[in-house]
């Protein structure tokens, strides 16, 4: 076995830089800045939310001129992208619910997987109420 | 290292429950009213039911919780991402300012907007 | 199968250079090598001026973690044969100082465990007979935290170790955790003080990647999610409840 420590005098430690693009060293870190980054876009929905709610709530000809703006081309664009980010924070974030939770029912566990299909089966109650309450 | 408590427990509580109030309302929210109803995939509502769902109590609550915590929880990822992503911890002072600053403006922008809809 | 394949490795030595430098080697190809095999190879036929650490060959004694190809391996159970036709590139551990060649400093690592009291805490100095009863169910709680061989890996996947050098960093919570999990344990508060410090769990932005590095499946990444929670409630309760009723 070598230890490689120089006998008399502490020889320098080689101390190797961080890089500003560590993150594109690897896919599961390029993952995990889009994760982080969808945080941008759930804060661009709230502005759009507030711009619907204030539309709605200024008359028919304001409602209108939301709608005619929401199908401007770049206006579509931005929601696709900004839904695919919304997309992958919801569902990196039920994967890592598990991780955090841990129920117990008398002795036993509940296994992660359980927990898992929970936080999926909320996730399209939820969406179906939302949607039968705006479509209905 | 630094052995004091923080206030990160309840920022994180924040971040935690915004990831998942977004996580279960946002995809649905989003897909509605910015790609189905501009794309023509689905009907948009016409202007005096959605108003009438808008104006209700119950959806002005859920509305206002949703932004709050929505913010709250893009406030704390971003810092973290300019730490990180960025590597600029050293402007952590500004950076916490910006972020948490920013969500609690965007919060009373939030209530402004809501309450102007009852 | 060709019968050799090279391995490209990280060198470091002080004494000569300020910057490391590559060097190249072309060792045996066997399909029971792992790539300690080939570095055992090289000191003893090819130069033995190269410097690496290692002592059980058989993943338990956690000495011989390096970058394997750009991913954080131990060398002993990492095949030569998986990288065919090669070249295989052999990096010390990241997120580390380097005294030389493979083998890092890792003084921060040994200076912030003792920080997280990673044996039994116990209120009361039981009898020398005592014996620590303890369910099957119970040991579940903790037992995959104790796996932990202290190899590195995964404060070598660690961004955020790379960034902020004072996180205390994946395994040592873990440890903790094995400790805050135990039934026969009473140390959970002593713990929380470091852990839930900004450079504890709160430092953890979950990329993950320490449980997916980890040899021995300890799941760092999960144990430190989990304390966030309780940790989290804890303060919590210290704001919302009075000092009695804790």
């Amino acid at each position: 076995m070598s230890t490689g420590n120089a006998v008399g005098g502490e020889p320098p430690l080689y101390r190797p830089p961080v890089s500003l693009t560590w993150w594109l060293r690897n896919p599961s870190y390029l993952l995990f800045v889009l994760r982080e980054l969808s945080c941008v876009f759930i804060a661009w929905f709230v502005v759009y939310l507030l711009m619907l709610v204030y539309a709605v709530s200024s008359g028919r000809a304001a409602y209108q001129e939301f709608l005619d703006l929401s199908a401007n081309p770049l206006v579509v664009i931005l929601n696709v992208i900004a839904l695919a980010f919304v997309v992958l924070h919801a569902v990196t974030w039920f994967g890592l619910a598990p991780k955090a939770m841990v129920l117990r029912l008398g002795a036993l566990r509940v296994p992660p997987t359980v927990i898992l299909a929970a936080h999926y089966g909320a996730w399209l109650v939820v969406s179906a109420i939302v949607a039968w309450v705006i479509l209905r | 290292m630094t052995t004091k408590r923080s206030p990160e427990p309840f920022v994180w509580l924040l971040f935690s429950s915004g990831g998942m109030v977004t996580a279960l309302l946002v995809p649905v929210l989003l897909f509605l009213f910015g790609v189905a109803f501009p794309l023509g995939l689905l009907p948009a509502p016409d202007h005096a039911y959605l108003a009438s769902v808008v104006s209700h109590p119950i959806t002005l609550l859920v509305l206002f919780g949703l932004c709050v915590l929505a913010l709250f929880h893009w406030a704390h990822r971003f810092r973290y991402t300019l730490y990180d992503g960025l590597q600029l911890k050293k402007y952590s002072v500004p950076i916490t300012i910006f972020c948490y600053g920013g969500a609690v403006v965007g919060s009373i922008i939030a209530a402004i907007v809501l309450l102007r809809a009852l | 199968m060709p019968e050799t394949i090279t391995m490209e490795v990280w060198r470091y030595r002080p004494e000569h250079e300020s910057e490391p430098t590559w060097d190249a080697y072309d060792v045996p190809l066997r399909k029971e090598w792992a790539v300690l095999d080939g570095l055992n190879h090289i000191k003893d036929q090819l130069d033995g001026t190269l410097s690496y650490r290692w002592s059980c060959r058989m993943g338990i004694c956690g000495s011989c973690g390096m970058t394997v190809n750009g991913e954080p391996k131990l060398s002993c159970s990492t095949f030569l044969t998986d990288y065919a036709p090669g070249p295989v590139r052999v990096e010390p551990m990241r997120n580390f100082p380097v005294i030389r060649d493979l083998v890092v400093e890792m003084g921060d690592f040994m200076a912030k465990l003792p920080a997280v009291k990673p044996w039994l805490v116990s209120d009361d100095e039981p009898d020398e007979d005592t014996e620590y009863l303890q369910t099957p169910v119970e040991m579940d709680d903790y037992k995959r935290y104790s796996m932990c061989i202290n190899c590195m890996l995964c404060y070598s996947a660690c961004p955020v170790y790379a960034l902020d050098p004072d996180f205390i960093g994946p395994a040592a919570i873990a440890l903790a955790q094995r400790y805050n999990l135990d039934s026969r344990d009473a140390g959970a508060e002593d713990r929380r003080d470091v852990l839930a410090s900004a450079e504890g769990v709160w430092a953890c932005t979950f990329v993950g990647e320490c449980s997916v590095v980890c040899p021995k499946d300890v799941d760092p990444a999960g144990a430190i999610q989990r304390y966030k929670l309780t940790a989290a409630s804890k303060a919590v309760k210290d704001l919302l409840l009075p000092r009695g009723a804790r």
